[in-house]
């Protein structure tokens, strides 16, 4: 149960993506517990919206950083999968 | 410029709304005092709403409606509604059961992100003779079926003690047919009524790592699945938790009359000075209130936690429990193997764990504060 470039994300309910105006930094809160976010995540996590795909995210993030796709697809694979595993994240189901 | 300045205040993430002391299970390890609080002194609507929107102002994230059974409030719809349009993480921690299923839907349309439902045991009748209700795992069944059904993520929440240690496969299996997210496998915290039961609750050491075995075994099986959450208990324990992550640096408590506290147990350590959310905002309380300048920190610490590497790791382990089994809130919590008592609190553990009956529970009651409040053989 890995992600794959076809894999469409989203935030299950009881998952949020909040920005901490106290702290000035975006979290994400989900059960009994908040993940702390470095600004590649939050890149990443501002992507996910339920109907683009891990490739389409990853292409937004290289024509923002201007670097190649195929670069940046890994390390957004291995990010949400991180996620994954941890129940804080899931996958639209192939129509 | 030679004085060093003091370290900034942390903001609270969490805040811990104990809305109510009424509860319709009685659960002998409950970690509330005592002494409940009774209906007629409760908070009004108004005032929780006041607070949350303070608590909100002062950074905290998360905020656990709890208790007692927090549905048990009229007005927990409302309470949630409010958490909701702060943007506050909202979630109920319930017995599922009495009125718990006929607000669900409310709940759920009011906002709530996530459901804690504490379950017993897997074994029915097992279950309710330690929580004290007949009928009670059926509508908590129930309850977690239609949590599931409306979309919300479902954590279940298991004590753990010599009454239902050997169930602990059994409430994995449960966790994942019941379609949750999350369970915890909580030893307990030998707190309040649980204080007064430990004699009746402590479990063997043998079965305690055995227990640990399994669910990291279950870890690695459901990885993906179900996620588990361990508690190690503390008396058989290295090193202690930080208790609330800290003395006055994550987290607050709210109690059903508006007392703010470090931690649940707080009240339990004489001379600390309690505010009031009637009295004062809840920023000043968090930076100012005695209780909560008593401890934050690690300036109060006295040796072996004041030269001790990992002093900002668990900030001395738990002050409550220091009280209990050191007879002195600012010793190392004799969970901590570093502290001169723990090996006498190990042997008190396996002392308990090894008589060859049980006793009987003392369940929890409003109104029904045992008259000794301290189980033989403690302070240690």
């Amino acid at each position: 149960m890995s992600l794959t470039p076809d894999s469409v994300p989203r935030l299950p309910r009881g998952v949020r993506l909040r920005h901490d105006t106290v702290r000035d930094a975006h979290v994400l809160l989900a059960p009994e517990r908040t993940f702390d976010l470095d600004p590649n995540a939050v890149a990443v996590l501002s992507l996910v919206d339920g109907t683009r795909s891990i490739r389409a995210i990853a292409e937004v993030l290289a024509r923002q950083y201007e670097a190649e796709r195929s670069v940046i697809e890994p390390d957004v694979i291995a990010m949400l999968d991180g996620l994954l595993v941890k129940r804080v994240l899931e996958t639209v189901p192939a129509a | 410029m030679n004085a060093v300045a003091p370290p900034p205040l942390p903001a609270p993430i969490g805040l811990l709304a104990e809305l109510t002391h009424r509860c319709p299970l009685r659960c002998p390890y409950c970690s509330n005092p005592l002494e409940l609080d009774r209906r007629s002194a409760e908070l009004d609507t108004a005032t929780w709403q006041r607070v949350l929107r303070e608590a909100a102002a002062l950074g905290v994230l998360h905020v656990h409606l709890s208790g007692g059974e927090p549905t048990a409030r009229q007005d927990i719809v409302e309470i949630t509604r409010t958490c909701a349009e702060l943007g506050l993480y909202s979630n109920l921690i319930t017995s599922g059961v009495a009125g718990a299923l006929g607000k669900l839907d409310a709940l759920s349309e009011a906002g709530l992100d996530h459901v804690q439902l504490s379950v017993q045991a897997a074994e029915a009748g097992n279950a309710e003779r330690i929580g004290g209700l007949k009928d009670a795992q059926p509508q908590k069944f129930a309850f977690a079926e239609r949590v599931t059904a409306l979309g919300l993520p479902l954590t279940l929440n298991a004590v753990i003690h010599r009454g239902n240690i050997a169930e602990v496969p059994a409430l994995i299996d449960l966790a994942v047919r019941l379609g949750a997210k999350r369970l915890e496998v909580a030893h307990t915290q030998y707190y309040g009524w649980a204080y007064v039961n430990r004699a009746a609750l402590m479990p063997a050491k043998p079965d305690v790592d055995r227990s640990i075995r399994i669910v990291e075994e279950a870890r690695e099986r459901l990885k993906g699945q179900l996620v588990i959450d361990l508690v190690v208990p503390d008396y058989y324990a290295k090193y202690p938790k930080a208790c609330a992550g800290g003395w006055g640096r994550r987290l607050m408590n709210v109690t059903p009359t508006g007392k703010v506290l470090p931690c649940h147990a707080a009240e339990t350590i004489p001379g600390l000075e309690f505010w009031h959310v009637q009295d004062r905002p809840l920023g000043e309380i968090w930076a100012d209130s005695p209780a909560f300048r008593a401890y934050r920190g690690t300036e109060w610490m006295q040796e072996p936690c004041r030269s001790c590497d990992r002093r900002e790791k668990d900030w001395g382990g738990c002050r409550c429990q220091a009280l209990a089994l050191a007879g002195d809130a600012k010793a190392t919590d004799p969970a901590c193997s570093l502290s001169p008592l723990h090996g006498k609190v190990q042997a008190l553990a396996v002392a308990e764990s090894a008589l060859e009956t049980a006793p009987d529970y003392q369940y929890r009651t409003i109104g029904g504060a045992p008259r000794v409040a301290t189980p033989e053989g403690a302070p240690v």
